[in-house]
């Protein structure tokens, strides 16, 4: 008898991802499922999907699923869970959904401090549509609508969403992490634990940024796209906890 | 029935709501329909609901959206501009099948336009809401009465047909008070939500429910549509709703007219019964569907020289009566837009005018 | 019974509750009823009115094209409104700020000195049912008791010390027109 080393998670379906090689969606999305089967709340989960390449995540988290408008997940989401108080919900929406046109909607569910986790998943440009200029793009990265680079006199600075959300006085954590090697991805899968757990405790709106990689439009091989991440990102957009209301330190 | 009292249409639009049911309201402010969101946050706290201030209208209707995937009774309510921010969210609805009941008090436009009572977004409520292939059940009033009975069976259609219902009614409907009456929930055997997303545990098979409008293969969506096209085929059959007012055989006009504006019409026909003028009314109480046989017929069987459509718009109603009575008689038209509320006297004028044709 | 009132007045002169008021009572006394108000950005500071329709039948239109009162509680009111009112019509104005007369000699006018009466009775805030009260004095659209039933439900809690200063504003409103007109 062979000895079972590793099981998918019971918090995804059986449906094959659709994203491309290299994609780091798929790790993502197997955390928040191992989270939400590890705190035992798989059955009273109720998820949004965005527009975006995670549009098709309502088939994959193995729950209840709302598949939403661009950029609106959280006012869903806050139908859901002001009808279903005792629900889990949670949002998943990438950079061009939350950051750009969804951005009213992220700021106003965080300053209510509505009781949902939302998880962000930034790669500085859009996927789903073919490699576009984000919210999120870094100055100077060329994308099919920054062709000669992303000129912050003509289009602004890229905006850091957890900096900006963790000012606001209802949120209860806020994180970002990274899951380009094992040490960071342990740690990311601590910070959407967190969050989820912030959530069932009735401490407000959390919301952990995942950074992540497109090699597609990024025109890169995965591993040189976790590298870029790292070189070119991660200063951009620090890693780390910038707000959690229940440790006495607070935030970084 | 409880006792008469003396309300204000928008407030009254808002009780009838919640005794129809309605637990949860998602909102935003906009003259002339504020009655209903202030009524909604005094009362639905006391009454075991929730009432939520949306940051825009685009958000409301995206929280009834989540809300009502969730199998509760929900509504919102706006005024024109504010409905056509709303028009996204309720074109996911209708993909996703999912019920709520919108109030539009229709204000003056295009665009900010005014805040006095127009029936210029008729286009809007019955044809071109938003993208797809879709209806909404559009309910027109045209008194405070009325705005009342018609909301509890907007709760009940939309749960049964599983799509968005419109109370479409005018500033004036929602800022006048007349005295009405509230009859208790009617209570229909609807079908249970077995479709709604509460968490599996919740779930009476056990297994997951999607709430979604996406189908990216070409044939699911033709599904989708032939599903809920056929659905609209029953509404048509079964949810027509009118009133005939004075209408006989021997008239010499027969007036179309709806909401607010079938008031101002019914007090021009007594007046040119006075004069020795036989006319007669028909008042679409549904604008979708609209009831085009009932027009049909009377193009048929009346010796009406012409019928005379009357809106508080440069024209729109008139569309769908001319298409009823697909030229069996001749169509005019009178109205007033902006927010002007046409005179008896003017159309009394306009009506003979036509006459002398 | 069919009566047509055209009430209308400054932002704060209370035409909006005087109109709800009698319609009100109306509604008690078994008529049918019907208050539109003007609303909008002229409700404070402007001029205010409501078109209020009393009937035995069921109301077609709320809306008053021809009137058969007109209450005119301030100068702009009787210059806008005085030119709906029907031949015959009745005309309430209040004295006390309207420094013009009436243009229109085809119909009844009762002068009430509104704001005299109500500095009597130590109070601006009831200008409205000393002209409920002199509405009653000459139509009787409704009875003096139905209209107290109606401040009674409608001023409760802390605003109950109010109910008998409304009662005293009618009454003065009634008396001023016994002593001034032959009714």
């Amino acid at each position: 008898m062979g000895k079972i080393v590793y099981e998918k998670s019971k918090g995804l379906t059986d449906v094959p991802l659709h994203y491309c090689p290299g994609c780091l969606h798929g790790v993502i999305h197997k955390l928040v499922a191992e989270t939400l089967v590890e705190l035992n709340v798989l059955d009273r989960a109720i998820g949004v999907a965005p527009v975006g390449c995670a549009v098709f995540a309502y088939k994959y988290f193995n729950c209840d699923m709302h598949e939403a408008a661009h950029g609106r997940a959280p006012a869903v989401a806050t139908g859901i869970k002001r009808a279903v108080p005792d629900s889990v919900v949670f949002t998943y929406q990438g950079d061009g959904d939350l950051a750009s046109i969804g951005t009213g909607d992220i700021v106003h569910v965080a300053h209510r401090g509505e009781k949902i986790t939302t998880i962000f998943v930034n790669n500085a440009i859009y996927g789903m549509t073919g490699g576009q200029m984000a919210p999120t793009t870094l100055p100077g990265q060329k994308t099919t609508t920054s062709p000669y680079g992303r000129d912050p006199a003509h289009c602004g600075f890229p905006y850091r969403v957890s900096e900006m959300l963790a000012t606001i006085p209802s949120t209860a954590f806020i994180a970002r992490v990274a899951v380009y090697d094992i040490a960071h991805l342990t740690k990311a899968k601590a910070a959407i634990k967190k969050a989820f757990q912030m959530q069932i405790e009735g401490k407000g709106f959390s919301l952990v940024e995942v950074l992540s990689t497109c090699p597609t439009n990024w025109g890169l091989t995965p591993v040189e796209s976790l590298k870029w991440l790292k070189e070119n990102m991660e200063p951009y957009y620090p890693l780390g906890i910038y707000k959690d209301v229940s440790s006495n330190e607070g935030g970084n | 029935m409880g006792k008469k009292i003396l309300m204000k249409g928008n407030e009254a639009v808002a009780e009838a709501a919640i005794r129809a049911g309605c637990k949860y309201f998602f909102g935003y402010p906009i003259t002339p329909q504020n009655e209903i969101p202030e009524y909604m946050s005094r009362e639905l706290p006391k009454r075991g609901g929730v009432y939520l201030q949306a940051e825009a209208e685009f958000a409301a209707a995206n929280m009834l959206y989540g809300a009502a995937g969730s199998g509760v009774r929900v509504m919102t309510s706006s005024s024109s501009p504010g409905i056509s921010l709303m028009a996204e969210g309720i074109s996911y609805m209708i993909g996703a099948q999912l019920p709520c009941v919108i109030v539009n008090m229709v204000r003056g436009g295009p665009g900010l336009g005014n805040i006095a009572p127009a029936q210029s977004d008729y286009m809007q409520a019955v044809k071109g809401m938003c993208h797809g292939d879709v209806h909404l059940i559009v309910l027109a009033p045209s008194s405070v009465q009325e705005a009342v009975d018609l909301m509890y069976d907007a709760f009940d259609m939309a749960d049964l047909y599983r799509n968005p219902v419109l109370l479409l009614g005018d500033g004036m409907i929602g800022q006048m008070m007349e005295p009405v009456e509230f009859k208790e929930s009617t209570n229909k055997n609807l079908p249970p939500k077995t479709w709604a997303t509460t968490g599996t545990r919740n779930s009476p098979d056990g297994k997951r429910r999607i709430i979604n409008s996406l189908s990216i293969e070409p044939e699911d969506l033709e599904n989708l549509n032939i599903e809920i096209q056929k659905k609209y085929k029953t509404i048509v059959e079964k949810e027509i709703r009118y009133e005939e007012y004075k209408m006989s055989k021997d008239l010499d006009i027969i007036f179309a007219s709806y909401g607010t504006t079938s008031r101002i019409v019914k007090y021009v026909i007594k007046k040119l019964e006075e004069e020795g003028i036989k006319a007669g009314l028909i008042r679409p109480i549904t604008l979708w569907p609209f009831p085009e046989k009932i027009f049909e017929n009377w193009a048929e069987n009346s010796k009406a020289k012409f019928f005379l459509t009357v809106e508080m718009s440069a024209g729109q109603m008139i569309e769908d009566v001319k298409l009823s009575i697909n030229g069996k008689k001749p169509v005019y038209f009178y109205g007033r837009t902006g927010g002007m509320v046409p005179e008896p006297k003017e159309i009394i004028d306009y009506a003979k005018s036509l006459l002398k044709k | 019974m069919h009566e047509e009132i055209i009430m209308a007045g400054f932002g704060g002169q209370g035409v909006m509750l005087l109109g709800k008021f009698i319609s009100e009572a109306a509604m008690e006394e078994g008529k049918e009823v019907s208050w539109l108000p003007s609303y909008g950005p002229e409700m404070r500071g402007g001029t205010a009115n409501c078109h209020v329709i009393v009937s035995d039948e069921p109301i077609a239109s709320p809306i008053i094209t021809e009137s058969s009162i007109l209450i005119a509680m301030n100068r702009p009111s009787l210059e806008k409104f005085e030119k709906t009112l029907k031949k015959d019509g009745i005309l309430f104005m209040n004295s006390s700020i309207i420094d013009i007369e009436p243009s229109r000699k085809d119909i009844r006018v009762y002068k009430v000195p509104l704001n005299e009466i109500a500095n009597r009775l130590g109070s601006q805030k009831i200008i409205n049912m000393i002209m409920a009260g002199a509405l009653i004095a000459v139509t009787k659209i409704v009875s003096l008791e139905t209209m107290k039933n109606v401040f009674e439900e409608n001023l409760t809690g802390s605003k109950a010390k109010f109910i008998d200063l409304n009662i005293k504003s009618m009454d003065e409103g009634i008396n001023y027109i016994k002593n001034n007109y032959n009714i």
